[in-house]
Order: C-alpha cells, then structure tokens, then sequence
C-alpha cells in the first residue's frame, strides 16, 4: 500500500523575530526541506512615494529617514545628488565631507546590526550585545549634528542642515581609534566559530549569473565576487580623492557576505579618517538663496534674506522640468531615486529603487532546496529591513 | 562601447527602426521606443557584445492622466562591464497590455508587480501577476495621479464585531493642499538686466 504524502504549507511570521521586520513568508515544505517560498510584502507599506509626490523638495527628506531606518543619511544622499544635478548646484566641500562622514557611519550602523542580529539569528546571542553599544555611540553622533538618533533629516539638496557642533570632529575620531578593536572582538567571536559556520558556509549561494540576473547590488553582489561598489564605479561628492578597498567574495554564500561586512566595516573606518584628516572650515550648504535659507542672524537684518527664508518654507524652491536616476552605494546596495520634476516646487514622480526589494524576490531562488532552518541564515543574510521593502 | 555617444550610434544603427528617439543627459542614455519592440530591445541590451546592459535596476511608471496615451513605461538598465545606465521608455494608453520581461530578467517579477499593483498596468506572459505593496483585497491604483492622498477606506478594530473592519474615510477636516506656488514671476525689465549683468560677468 502507497500512501500520498502531501506537502505542509508554513506561515513564517508576519510576526516573526528572525523575520527582522513584518514579513509573511509562506513555504512549503516536504519534511523538513523547502520546496517554495513566497513572500507577501506590504505590511509597512506606507505609501511614500506617494506622500512625496504632494510635498516640496524640503519637505521630502524626512522621508527617506524612514526607509532604510538603520541608516538613515545614506537614503537622503540619494534624493540630495538627484535635486542638486537637476538644479546644477555645487556642494561646497565642507559639506561633501560631512556627508561621506556620516554615510560611512550610516553603512556602519547598518552593518553592525546585521552582522550581528544575523548571528543571533543563528544561536550567537553575545554578538549583538556588543554591537548595539557601538551603535549607541554612532547615533549619538547622529543627534549631535542632526538632532535626532534615527530620523535625522539632516542632508539638503546643495550641503547639509547645519554645521557641525563643536569637539564632534574629535569625538568622531576617538570612535575610530577605538572601533576596530570591537570589529576584532565580535571577529573573534564569529569568524573561526564552529557553529556560526556550519550555519553559514555553503548556505544560499549565488553565482556571479545570478546575481547579475536577479538585480543584486552591494554585499550580495560583491559576495558573489563582482567588484562592483558605485563609491568606486560612479563616485559621488568626494569619494573620488578618498583611498579605499572593495572587499570582494569568492563564493557568494552567506559566510562570505558576512565577511564581506567585516571588511566593508573596517574601511568605513578609513574612509572616515581621511576625511576628518582634509576636512577644512568653510560653508556647509550653497550660498544661494533661492535654495538654501539664510541664517538666522541675517534675517533680523536684510529684507532679503527675510523674503528668502519665508518662500523657502512656504512655497519652497522650484526645480526645472527634468528627469534623472541617481543612485548612491547605500549599505544595503544600490539605492536609486528616479526624479521627474515639472517646473513647480513639488516633484511630479519620485520613484525609489530599494536594494531590500530585488533581494528579497530571489527568497525562492536562494532558499529552494534548503532545510527550514536555514530560511533565517539566508534572511539574514540578505540584509533585509522592511522600511525601504514596502516603502 | 567606450563613450556614451559611441552606444547611442551602435543602438541607432543596430536597431533602427525599433528606436524612435535618443538623447544624453545626466550622464545617462534616455531611449524610446515602442510597446512591440520593447522585448527585442531589451534582448539586444543585455546580449550583445558592445552593450552588456546585465542588470535590469527598476521598471516603473509615469502617469500624465490629461494624455491620450495615459502612462509612460520607464525601464532602467545598468551594464557593469561598461560602467553605463540606460533608460528605455514608450507610452501606453490606459487598459493596454505590455509584454512582460521576466523570461529575459528574472528580477522583472516583482517589479512589474509593483506597477501592476500601483498603476494597474497588465502584463501579457507574467507567471504571477497579482498585487504586492498594498492590502489584500485592496481597490484601486494609489499611485495614479486620479487616487485620493487619504485613499478611500480607512481599518480600524470594531469591538461589536471583535474583528478589523473596513470603512470609508471619514476626516474630521478635509484634507487641504495649500497652492504656495506663486504666479509672480518677476517683472520682464528687471530679469533681463539680471541675466545681462551674469552674461558680462
């Protein structure tokens, strides 16, 4: 007698703590292997593009703080190159430093966290205890100059908000003395750990193929061994006069994204003392006032400025009818903003490209095959935040 | 090809009759085409030799409701061998059907997804096209310039019925957008000698 086995459909979240965000993903399995995975995305969708659509240029940047939330400024940077190429604005060099600064500790914050909740998701708990005291420190820096931990708000098309506050330069560069040490703690923790690579190695490999034909970019590309890194390819601001490797992968699984991390973390670190190291005093936004406000010292004297201040944050400025993609290396991989603007001071479409979204489709592709306890490793892996997913 | 100009000549030459309009800006290659031929164009971007375009970034719309041909397909390309990005686009009128490109990038799926999903744009040989961002059994297209801001129905947990339900938006004040933008242009005479003093400068 033959007995029909039948397939057990599993409901992986919406509520899930290794689902690292609101993902429903149903698999079906035979045994304990997964067949097919199928995500339902949405469940944070909150419409941003939309919402972008009827504010100004200004007020859009908030926005971007809420898609990838673990790094924040790398998503506005995006959004400010994309405006200030449309208005052909130059960005004085004070404020291209600042900004590749805090982009390097956005890419940081991103990575710690998923280096490490990543490791939590396969059993190491102590990995993530250490690293979220660093990130504590980074986004410290981030309320200091912006004046929010997270929602920083902080980039504008032609520079960034405000000045740095004093003895924050310094403070930046006593963090980079001191963090590749916690990089080689949480290394000596993971990296020749017996368990952490039997959960990892071999696990969700991508071939170079691949990762071209399911639209991968940053870490997932890299892993698979593409020296493919827009800081490097296509730079943006000062990336160009700075000095750093691109780690690469040799077998595009989920230990070799991991490792890529590290590395990509300790350059971070590099990057940004090169630039405390040339960074000079000088202006931090455009001087122009159709589009960056006066200070507020100016207002009480010239009508000028007065009259400025008050359109900026009434009407806001105007940007001509243009279209363009831009796209900068966020820690997650290429994050893209197409902008169409039409003349007023609203911007008539602005798509984003999130790298979490093409990622996160080839689940099935990378998962099929695989045992159900595997699905968190690669999830992890793919560095996945639901922010910028669902938009 | 090295130069951008040098793939604008190859594309023109290659597929002549598929292509009705080139430009460059931004650094970028802008490309029209047409509904029928998209499929062989994006065939021709990713295989030959001299344009390499491997990854396909994003699929999206544009929607111009006050056109005859409503929405304008926008594809974006990225070839890493030649460090170039390529943006093919057609119009469509409202209804059309588009052919699907997920037999030649895999990672068109979820993307045509997302427009079918936020404007309602079919498309023809998709292996799955059903609505990915929004709610399940939601109506309506939200990224159509036609859909309300506050959309049309809002959820909220009903303790008579001890489920989520759904209900049409009720506001307390309308939704107002505020028209800032000013009509005042600046007088003519005073412009002129404005862009005449940067013209001697």
């Amino acid at each position: 007698m033959t007995k029909k086995i039948k397939n057990l459909n599993l409901n992986f979240g919406p509520q899930h703590p290794a689902a690292h965000g609101v993902l429903r993903l149903i698999l079906e399995l035979d045994g304990e292997v997964v067949e097919k995975a199928d995500p339902h995305i949405g469940l944070l969708h909150r419409g941003t593009e939309k919402l972008i659509e009827n504010k100004t240029y200004m007020q859009a940047v908030p926005y971007f703080d809420r898609l990838d939330y673990v790094a924040p400024m790398n998503q506005e940077h995006a959004f400010a190159l994309a405006v200030e190429k449309i208005l052909k604005i130059d960005v004085p060099i004070r404020a291209q430093y600042i900004r590749v600064i805090f982009c390097e500790i956005g890419r940081i914050l991103s990575h710690i966290l998923n280096v490490t909740t990543q490791a939590l998701d396969v059993g190491a708990l102590t990995p993530s205890l250490w690293g979220f005291e660093e990130r504590e420190t980074l986004m410290t820096f981030y309320e200091r100059a912006s004046g929010s931990r997270l929602h920083a708000n902080y980039f504008r098309a032609g520079g960034v908000h405000q000045d740095l506050p004093k003895g924050l330069e310094e403070d930046i560069f006593k963090f980079c003395e001191t963090f590749p040490k916690i990089i080689n703690d949480l290394e000596s923790l993971l990296t020749d750990n017996r368990i952490f690579k039997q959960r990892n190695v071999d696990i969700g490999v991508v071939t170079k193929e691949d990762a071209l034909d399911y639209s991968f970019s940053g870490v997932m590309i890299r892993g698979s061994g593409v020296p493919w890194d827009l800081r490097k390819s296509q730079p943006y601001d000062c990336y160009e006069s700075l000095d750093f490797k691109i780690p690469v992968g040799k077998n595009g699984d989920c230990y070799d994204r991991y490792l890529c991390r590290i590395e990509e973390m300790k350059e971070s670190v590099s990057i940004i003392k090169q630039c405390l190291a040339k960074i000079e005093k000088g202006p931090i936004k455009s001087l122009d006032g159709k589009i960056s406000p006066p200070p507020k010292a100016e207002i009480k004297q010239s009508m000028e400025a007065l009259i400025h201040h008050f359109k900026l944050f009434t009407e806001g400025y105007r940007v001509p009818k243009d279209e363009i993609y831009t796209a900068v290396e966020a820690p997650k991989g290429e994050f893209g903003v197409y902008l169409i603007s039409d003349g007023s001071s609203k911007p008539y479409k602005c798509k984003i490209r999130a790298p979490g979204f093409s990622h996160l489709q080839s689940m099935d592709y990378l998962i099929k095959g695989h045992m159900l306890a595997d699905v968190p490793a690669v999830l992890g892996s793919l560095d996945i935040v639901f922010g910028e997913v669902d938009r | 090809m090295k130069s951008l100009e040098d793939l604008e000549k190859k594309i023109n030459s290659e597929l002549t009759t598929k292509i009705n309009n080139t430009e460059i800006k931004h650094n970028q290659i802008y490309i029209e085409t047409d509904k029928e031929d998209i499929i062989d164009v994006a065939i021709f971007l990713k295989t030959n030799q001299d344009t390499k375009f491997r990854q396909l970034i994003d699929i999206t719309v544009v929607d111009y409701p006050e056109e005859n041909q409503r929405f304008e397909v926008v594809y974006l390309f990225l070839s890493h061998e030649f460090n170039q990005r390529l943006i093919v686009k057609y119009s469509i009128a409202e209804n059309e059907v588009i052919p699907s490109l997920t037999s030649i990038f895999p990672s068109a799926n979820w993307m045509e997804r997302e427009v079918f999903d936020m404007y309602g744009v079919s498309f023809k040989d998709h292996p799955d096209l059903r609505r990915i961002l929004t709610d399940y059994g939601f109506e309506g297209h939200p990224l159509r310039k036609d859909f309300p801001l506050t959309g049309h129905s809002e959820v909220r947990y009903s303790e008579d019925q001890k489920k989520v339900i759904s209900e049409p938006v009720k506001l307390e004040q309308n939704y107002r957008n505020f028209d800032y933008e000013s009509p005042w242009e600046g007088t003519k005479y005073i412009k002129e000698e404005i862009e005449n003093n940067d013209k001697k400068n």
